[in-house]
Parts: C-alpha cells; structure tokens; sequence
C-alpha cells in the first residue's frame, strides 16, 4: 500500500521557490470557494467533495484558504494594466512543470490541508498551448491518480471550444473572469482582451454543462461536465463603472443556467506607476462588501437589481446596507405583520435574515410569534423594530418617525466600534439580515 | 426535588425517560453514577440502563420526528454542555406527550435551545473537517490529533472515511483519550491506554515520514504567501480561525 502512496519520485529542490512565486502571483483572484459539488469518493481512492466547501485555513488578512490557488506560470506576454504579472512588470517569474503540480496536490489534499486545486495561468505562447497544460495537470489527477477531491480550472481568455470541453469533463468548476465590466474600458486597460474572448468560453462552458445535464436524463452514468457549474470576477474601482453598470451585468450572467457566482474584487493598486490606473490610496473594501450583499440580494432574497439600484441612485449607498437603504426608499411598505406575511416579504425586512425568516414562519403555525421570541431567533431587533408589528411592540414605525430618523439611529456611530473592521469581518462571508 | 441517577450514557437516558412513564414522575436533576447527590433532593430513583427499552424509545421517536430531528438530537447528546441531557429529557417528552409538529415550535424555549446546541456542536464538527491536519509517520500511517470543545470526533469520523479512503490515518482526541483509526478496510475505536506510546501534538522526527518535512514546509511556505499585506486583519483571522486550534495547525508553528 505504501509504496502507492509514494509512488512520486521527490520533489527537486527549487520547488519551495517556485511555489512561493506562483502563490503570490495567483493571490488576488478571489474566486476560491469550493462549493457547488457533492461527489462521494469511489470505494479505495482519494479525495470527494463536501458540497458547500470547506475553509481549511484563514490567511492573516482573514481570507479563506479552501483550495490550492496557484498559478502554472506567471509568465505571460499580455500587458494588462491591473495585473501584477502583466509582461511589462519586472517581477520574479516561474512554471511548474506538470508533475511538480500533480504531487503538490495530492500530496497537500492527504494532509487535510486542501479541497483541492485552484489552478489559473498567465498565457504562454498563445491561449490553446497554455490551456493544455492546464487540462494536462487535470487529466492526470483524475485519470492517473483517482483523485476525487475538488478541480477548479480558470479558463484562458480565447481559448478553444475543444480543450474547454475538455476542460470540462475534469474540472469541477470552470471560470472566465470578466474583470473589467465595460468594454471600453477592458480595452483601455487590457488592448489584448475583448469582451468576445470572455462571453464565448462562458458560452461553451453553458452548452457543455446543458448538453451533460440532458445526457444525464437518458443515461444516469453519462459524464458530468463541470458539475459545479461557472464563476466569474469582476474588479471594483479600477474603472469608473457605476454599481448599477456592475450589478446589472451580474444579474444578466445570473440568468444564464449554469452561472453560479460572481465575484467583486476591490482594486488593489498593484501597478501604481500606470497611469490609466486611478490613483486609490485605499482598496475600497466598503464598496466590495456593498457588492456581495447586492448580489447576495438578488441570489437569495428575491430583489431584481432594478430595486437595489436604478437611474436616481446608481450607487450603493456605502453607509448603510443595500437591503436597509431598500426599506428606507420604500416605508409605505411597512411595517410587515411577521405573525401574517408572507415569506417573501417578511425576507424582506431588514434585521431578518433567511435562517430567522424560515423560524419565523414554521413556528407561528403553533403559536404567535412574540418579540421575545423572535429575538432568540436571531433578529436584529435594533433594526427590524422600524419595521414589523408582531402586536405589542411600542416602538414608533417607520412611517411614523420618518426614514430620515431611521437612518440616522442605525448610523450613528458607538465611539469604541471601529467600523473599516466591522465591514471587513463579514467581508468574506456577506449573509446578511 | 426528584432526582435520577444514571450511568451517563444514550442508552441510560432513554431507559430513563421509559421509566418516566412507568414511575409517572419527570426529574428536575439528573446525575450520574457516583456523583453527590443535590442538596434539595426528596427522592433519588436509579435507573437501571436496559437497551431494550432504550430501542423501544427511539424507534418510537424514529416514528414520530424527521431523520433531521433524531440526528439533531445525537449532536445535542454529544456537546457535553451542563444540562443538555435533561433539556434531551424534556425535548422527548414533549415529542411523546404533544402533538405533530411540535419540534418545528420554536417559541418553545427547549426546541429554540436544543437547536442552538445542535448548531454549536454542528460548529465544532465542522471545525474539526477543517483544521485535522495529518502528519505522516514512517510506516505510511497518517496521523492527526485533536482537541475538539465538545465531544465531536464520532459526528466527523464518517467525513474523513469516505475522504482518504486510500490511506491509513490515525485521528486522536488527547482531551478524551480515544481517537479513530482506519486501516484500509474498517474504522475501530482505539483507546491508548499506554501513555507512553501516544505520540504528542507532533510527531517526532524518528517516526516521521521522509518526506514529510519536506511537505510541511511547503505548506507553511504557501500559507504566508497568501496573504494580501494591504489588507491584514488579525481579529478576523482570529474569529474565523480560534486560537486554540492554532497549535495544531502546521501553517502556525
Ligand atoms: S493575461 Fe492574465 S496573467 Fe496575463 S497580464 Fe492579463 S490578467 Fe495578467
């Protein structure tokens, strides 16, 4: 059995350098969550998936560390202007060979150190040359080593519809990132990159998910295709988008079948010295976190992106939450009669989340819901007071006291709370109430 | 005040809430074997644990609550929190004496509170299919320790089974003395009660595999090059990652 286990012939010296590089070159690319797949392990091999994914550690900035996120190369011939690795930046470069990458996984996943792998690429060559070496790394985990564990392969910009559906029958998920939301503007920062060498790859991958799904009806043991289904990134303040230009992009992607998450990446100022590159000082965290709750709205609250944002307010509102500043536009809708509404609206109300908005309903079928008992399940009542009846509350409504009055309560600020720290506490993880 | 004393165990518990309806009388303490009795007590009624009456409890329960239910109620069982088997007791009582439904009641305190312990534990299994870092010994065995805050090694051994079913492991609880390990074939329980041979939190350099260094130091190498510099936020590594588990995490030493 052992000599199974190490069947690799040793890692050389140089690797430990070589990871170091790739790993600070693959960091900024936040789409790292290893959800969407529930797979059983085979009887005797290695590795499954857990389905909602599992944190294995916390870097010191409090990010997940999930899977190996890693780079093949950090070469590239690109020239993107947000990229550390743009082929201009005179930075320490260097590529794994395929082997060296496959041991690292394997031996890593073994340790419980890993869900499994997150491999993306600078472009070497030309996009399909780079792309098969990323399906090569994938191919051999699989189809040498039985891995079971969790693939992630971030597809190259312009790469072919036949090593994405290769792509596809290894990986568990396939990502093309957006990154810049506009065109116009991708081509500023990025003359290499068009919107087209995005949308077709995300296009190929949606057919090969649908066309699997329909061969699954017929035959149970037909090949899955990227049963996780697609993500995307998009980066926040290094163009001047609007969060409607952003958020209404998301909610188009959304729409397409097999598109499960897309992700904000605040700006960081990695290029300075690039003058089409806004000067922050600041990567804006606020406005990222804003971000996921609207999308976390609409994924899972029901709201259309035209009620987060619309042509008066094309902004998020940075001070409060996108579901509060909802609430606020809107006080004729309240207050809501958490003992009679409907779930949906009661989903609705700011200071209830979805956990306390599903106790709410299952248990006023036994007895009313009381003020008492809807704070042990969880509701910010500090919120959610403006806003509901449950028949004994003696606070004023929100229609009484004015939206203005509201707002102000729930702003104003308690001197020893630190607010930049509250809003990178739920950075990572943006369930809201 | 009546009081029951019972040997501790699952089995015990649902004995005593068959005797409940026999004796016709509920306790307000339960305690165990050999421990003091409460200073208020009127009666103190010994339950002889019997594991056909315990069956005859939870098949009865299997009727009437949800599969979810009964595995929530196995969770609370395992969190070891000071009056959680009597809040069981309770919880039972209610589920036998009332009608359908009530376990979905969360205006009742006891089903509010037995679902907040399950979701602790829930917390902790969790953690452990986190942060169970295995080392590799010399005979290709790998092993993990552990110190879980409530008892929730039992909840989580199915996970790592299913998971490295291609490779021997070891994971031991140093607080409870017990740990699991599976042999390619089979999990047993294994209880060293031989202090000496118990490997510590790490394993010493003689037992260790070649290349195992090698790989803990890859680990750590990758675990500090993730971090964003602009972003650093120890509170919230912190809170996302407890301290106490740092010790056992190969990134942190
Ligand atoms: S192609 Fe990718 S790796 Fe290359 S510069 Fe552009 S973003 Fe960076």
């Amino acid at each position: 059995m052992s000599d199974k286990i190490v069947y690799f012939s040793g890692m050389k010296e140089g690797v430990f350098e070589k990871l170091k590089i790739l790993a600070e070159s693959a960091k900024y690319d936040v789409s790292c969550a290893s959800s969407g797949t529930t797979r059983r392990n085979r009887p005797g091999t290695l590795g499954n998936t857990a389905g909602w994914g599992i944190c294995h550690s916390f870097t010191e900035d409090g990010r997940c560390v999930s899977l190996l996120k890693i780079m093949l190369t950090n070469y590239c011939i690109y020239d993107c202007a947000y990229c550390i690795n743009r082929r201009s930046n005179d930075i320490r470069r260097a590529t794994f060979s395929v082997s060296e990458l496959v041991e690292l996984t394997i031996e890593f996943y073994r340790r419980n150190y890993i869900e499994g792998l997150f491999l993306s690429s600078g472009v070497v060559r030309n996009p399909d040359y780079t792309m098969e070496r990323m399906v090569r790394v994938a191919r051999d985990l699989r189809t040498v080593h039985r891995f079971g564990g969790y693939i992630h392969l971030k597809s190259i910009p312009g790469a072919s519809r036949e090593l994405v559906d290769e792509a596809g029958r290894y990986a568990d998920r396939l990502s093309v990132n957006v990154e810049i939301p506009t065109e116009r503007n991708l081509k500023l920062l990025a003359p290499e990159k068009d919107h087209q060498s995005v949308f077709r790859p995300m296009l190929f991958i949606q057919q090969g998910v649908s066309a699997s799904a329909e061969e699954r009806r017929k035959f149970r043991h037909a090949p899955r295709f990227a049963p996780a289904g697609q993500s995307t990134q998009m980066i926040v303040g290094a163009t001047d988008e609007t969060d409607r230009q952003i958020l209404t992009l998301s909610s188009d992607l959304y729409t397409r079948p097999s598109m499960k998450r897309v992700y904000y990446s605040g700006f960081i100022p990695v290029n300075s010295y690039d003058s089409r590159l806004p000067s922050v000082g600041q990567v804006p965290l606020v406005r990222e976190h804003r971000l996921y709750q609207a999308d976390w709205l609409m994924r899972f609250y029901g709201f259309r992106v035209d009620e987060i944002v619309d042509d008066a307010a094309p902004q998020l509102d940075l001070e409060i939450d996108p579901k509060l500043a909802w609430a606020l536009r809107h006080p004729e809708l309240f207050p809501v009669d958490v003992n009679r509404a409907d779930y949906g609206m009661i989903l609705r109300v700011p200071g209830i989340g979805v956990k306390s908005a599903a106790l709410i309903v299952s248990s006023r079928r036994h007895s009313r819901v009381t003020a008492t008992a809807l704070k042990k399940m969880g509701v910010v009542m500090k919120k959610a007071q403006y806003f509901i009846t449950c028949g004994e509350l003696s606070v004023a409504g929100v229609q009484d006291v004015k939206p203005e009055y509201v707002r102000r309560v729930l702003t104003a600020r308690k001197p020893e709370r630190r607010l930049p720290d509250e809003n990178q506490l739920s950075l990572l993880f943006p369930e809201q109430s | 005040m009546k009081v029951f004393r019972y040997d501790r165990s699952f089995e015990g518990l649902l004995t005593a809430l068959f005797d409940v309806y026999v004796r016709r009388t509920f306790p307000e303490a339960l305690i165990g074997e050999g421990e003091p009795v409460p200073m208020f007590a009127t009666e103190v009624f010994e339950v002889y644990t019997d594991s056909g009456k315990a069956a005859r409890v939870w098949t009865g329960l299997q009727k009437r609550v949800s599969r979810e239910v009964c595995n929530m109620l196995m969770y609370v069982w395992f969190s070891e929190e000071k009056g959680s088997d009597l809040l069981l007791m309770r919880y039972l009582r209610k589920v036998f004496d009332s009608k359908d439904g009530v376990v979905s009641d969360f205006t009742d305190g006891d089903m509010l509170q037995a679902r907040q312990i399950a979701r602790r534990v829930a917390k902790e299994r969790e953690r452990l299919l986190q942060f169970v870092r295995f080392q590799k010994a010399a005979d290709g065995t790998f092993y993990a320790p552990v110190s879980p805050a409530c008892n929730a090694l039992p909840l989580a051994i199915g996970h790592f089974r299913d998971r490295f079913a291609d490779q021997k492991w070891l994971i031991y609880d140093l607080k409870r003395r017990y740990g699991y390990y599976y042999d390619l074939e089979t999990v047993t329980e294994v209880s060293l009660t031989d202090v000496d041979t118990l490997p510590g939190i790490r394993l010493d350099d003689r037992l260790m595999a070649g290349d195992e260094k090698l790989f803990q130091r890859l680990w750590k190498g990758y675990f500090d090059a993730m971090t964003i510099r602009e972003r650093v936020n120890p509170r919230l590594q912190r809170q996302m990652m407890p301290k106490r588990y740092w010790r056992f995490l190969t990134e942190k030493q």
